[in-house]
């Protein structure tokens, strides 16, 4: 197989000139996308036979969830591909989607909070899942906070790059021994109400949400990498030209 | 070789010997100081026991952790050590097992004692002892790599700190409850088996990820 | 419209605090995320300037008979 492609998306010349075009379009797909989610699932669609209109809660919190923890997984596949075939631009995904995902995986943790109070009469509970991410929610603050700790930042890339996949090795355990502890001192009432028996006109606008997020934080990891690339490549004729171009010279 | 390196890390803690008790005396102030703050009151404080021997050796441990690595990296030893024929992973490894011998095991030596202070129930002790003996080896191995990535930092205990609690969770969520399960009559296999389930994996992939780490730091790339 | 009114809309059944303190953390976590990197842009654009200001001034005071 021809792997020329990929090496080509190495270059952060070649990665800056293409995807030009390829943000605005994300952008305005996102846009329209969270616009008509937010819109169709707050007054649109039905309320929830139990939960009421707190329900609709769900079109926030259930993307954010997801997404939080979909970008660590690119961040770890990202950190693996810099460490080992060392292309940079890896590295700057790993270094620019952490604050990212940190932004949304406290969403989530406040979106749940504030469904659980008028859903289980709290606004904190020990919840599986809300457990594990807020155990997510820190292994963002470290590897931030590691990446901003070193001063070189080559070394910085690399000491986040194995944070990270020593982040993603332990997931797993630390999401089953959540799991179990949770079964042991919860009583097994405190679920989270998404029966997959959902009426089409609650969980399509959800489905509509769920791709506006992913094509956002899309939009908002291109946006911070062209940033990146531009600062370390600065010296570079092809920045000046660009500059020119931008009429900011 | 072994008998080197062990010898070497003991003559290093014992020039500082003044240093080791620190992680003791954390140990056994953070266990004094619950009843200090909820009151002696026995029937309270029996079913915390085992939590808060967990919480306190948790944070013991994470206290010493900034000495693994960095005192030998800021004197260049370190990058000696990286350039001898030795693997360095290996050297890692014994590192780390010095550091637990130095460290863990003394808390677990100690942990029956603060278990009887904190009116632990019989039942609960052989758990208790069996969990810290598999998990503080645990805690150094994971605390490796922390160390590892933030030797180069200056005042890195915090992001040390934040890096490694995450990874605790699951070590404290089975070690603590284990003592719990044998006070009610059920005998806790399925905590200390997954316990000893993470060493082994601990064990064969900490030594490398911190040698690695190591590297990253001592050549800045 | 689920709702029969705007007022209704706005009430969300009781649970109206709730609902709308939810979309206003989205509202506040999408326009930081908007903020964020507009800032660091414009100070990369703006070092990247500064960089190449400092090399024409450089190799002009340079270009004289030497």
């Amino acid at each position: 197989m021809n792997w020329v492609w990929f090496h080509k998306w190495a270059s952060p010349k070649w990665f800056f000139q293409k995807t030009d075009a390829l943000v605005l379009w994300f952008g305005f797909l996102c846009l329209i996308l969270l616009t008509v989610g937010t819109v169709w699932g707050l007054a649109f669609a039905p309320e929830d036979f139990k939960q009421g209109n707190s329900f609709r809660i769900f079109y926030i919190h259930v993307p954010s969830a997801i997404l939080a923890q979909s970008i660590f997984m690119a961040m770890a596949i990202s950190a693996a591909v810099g460490l080992i075939w060392r292309i940079k631009l890896a590295h700057i995904f790993v270094e620019v989607a952490a604050p990212i995902g940190a932004s949304i995986t406290l969403l989530a943790l406040l979106t749940g909070a504030i469904w659980g109070k008028p859903t289980w009469g709290t606004w904190w509970v020990w919840d599986a899942r809300l457990t594990s991410t807020l155990i997510q929610f820190f292994i963002y603050l470290g590897i931030i906070s590691l990446y901003q700790a070193i001063e070189n930042r080559d070394t910085a890339s690399k000491a986040t790059a194995i944070a990270c996949l020593v982040g993603i090795v332990n997931l797993p355990i630390i999401k089953f021994s959540v799991n179990w502890w949770n079964t042991l001192h919860q009583p097994a009432t405190f679920k989270l109400t998404e029966a997959p028996s959902m009426a089409t006109e609650m969980w399509v606008p959800g489905l509509i949400m769920m791709i506006g997020f992913y094509l956002f934080f899309a939009y908002l990891v291109l946006i911070r990498m062209r940033s990146e690339v531009l600062e370390r490549e600065k010296r570079s004729a092809w920045v000046r030209e660009y500059l020119e171009k931008k009429d900011v010279l | 070789m072994i008998g080197g390196a062990f010898r070497y890390e003991f003559l290093q803690a014992y020039r500082l010997r003044s240093e080791l008790v620190n992680p003791v005396v954390f140990f056994v102030m953070v266990c004094a100081m619950f009843p200090l703050a909820l009151g002696s009151n026995a029937q309270l404080l029996a079913p915390l026991a085992s939590g808060i021997v967990w919480v306190a050796a948790v944070l013991a441990t994470m206290l010493s952790l900034d000495q693994m690595f960095r005192q030998d990296f800021d004197d260049g030893i370190l990058e000696q050590m990286e350039l001898s024929e030795v693997p360095f992973y290996q050297i890692v490894a014994f590192k780390i097992l010095a550091h637990w011998c130095l460290t863990g095991l003394p808390l677990v030596i100690l942990s029956p004692l603060l278990a009887m202070m904190l009116y632990m129930p019989a039942e609960s002790y052989l758990s208790l002892i069996i969990g810290l003996l598999i998990g503080t080896p645990i805690l150094s191995l994971i605390g490796a790599i922390g160390a590892a990535l933030t030797v180069k930092i200056r005042r890195g205990n915090i992001v040390l700190a934040l890096l490694v609690m995450p990874l605790y969770v699951p070590i404290l969520i089975f070690g603590s409850t284990a003592p719990l399960m044998a006070a009610e009559g059920i005998v806790p296999a399925a905590q200390l088996l997954w316990l000893a389930a993470i060493l082994v994996l601990m064990a064969t992939i900490a030594p490398l990820a911190a040698a690695l780490s190591l590297r990253v730091n001592i050549y800045g790339s | 419209m689920y709702f029969d009114s705007f007022t209704d809309f706005i009430a969300m059944g009781g649970h109206g605090t709730f609902v709308w303190m939810a979309y206003a953390c989205f509202l506040m976590v999408i326009i930081w995320n908007l903020v964020s990197p507009a800032i660091r842009r414009r100070q990369v654009l703006e070092s990247a300037r500064r960089y190449w200001r400092r090399v024409d001034a450089e190799s002009q005071s340079t270009e004289s008979p030497s």
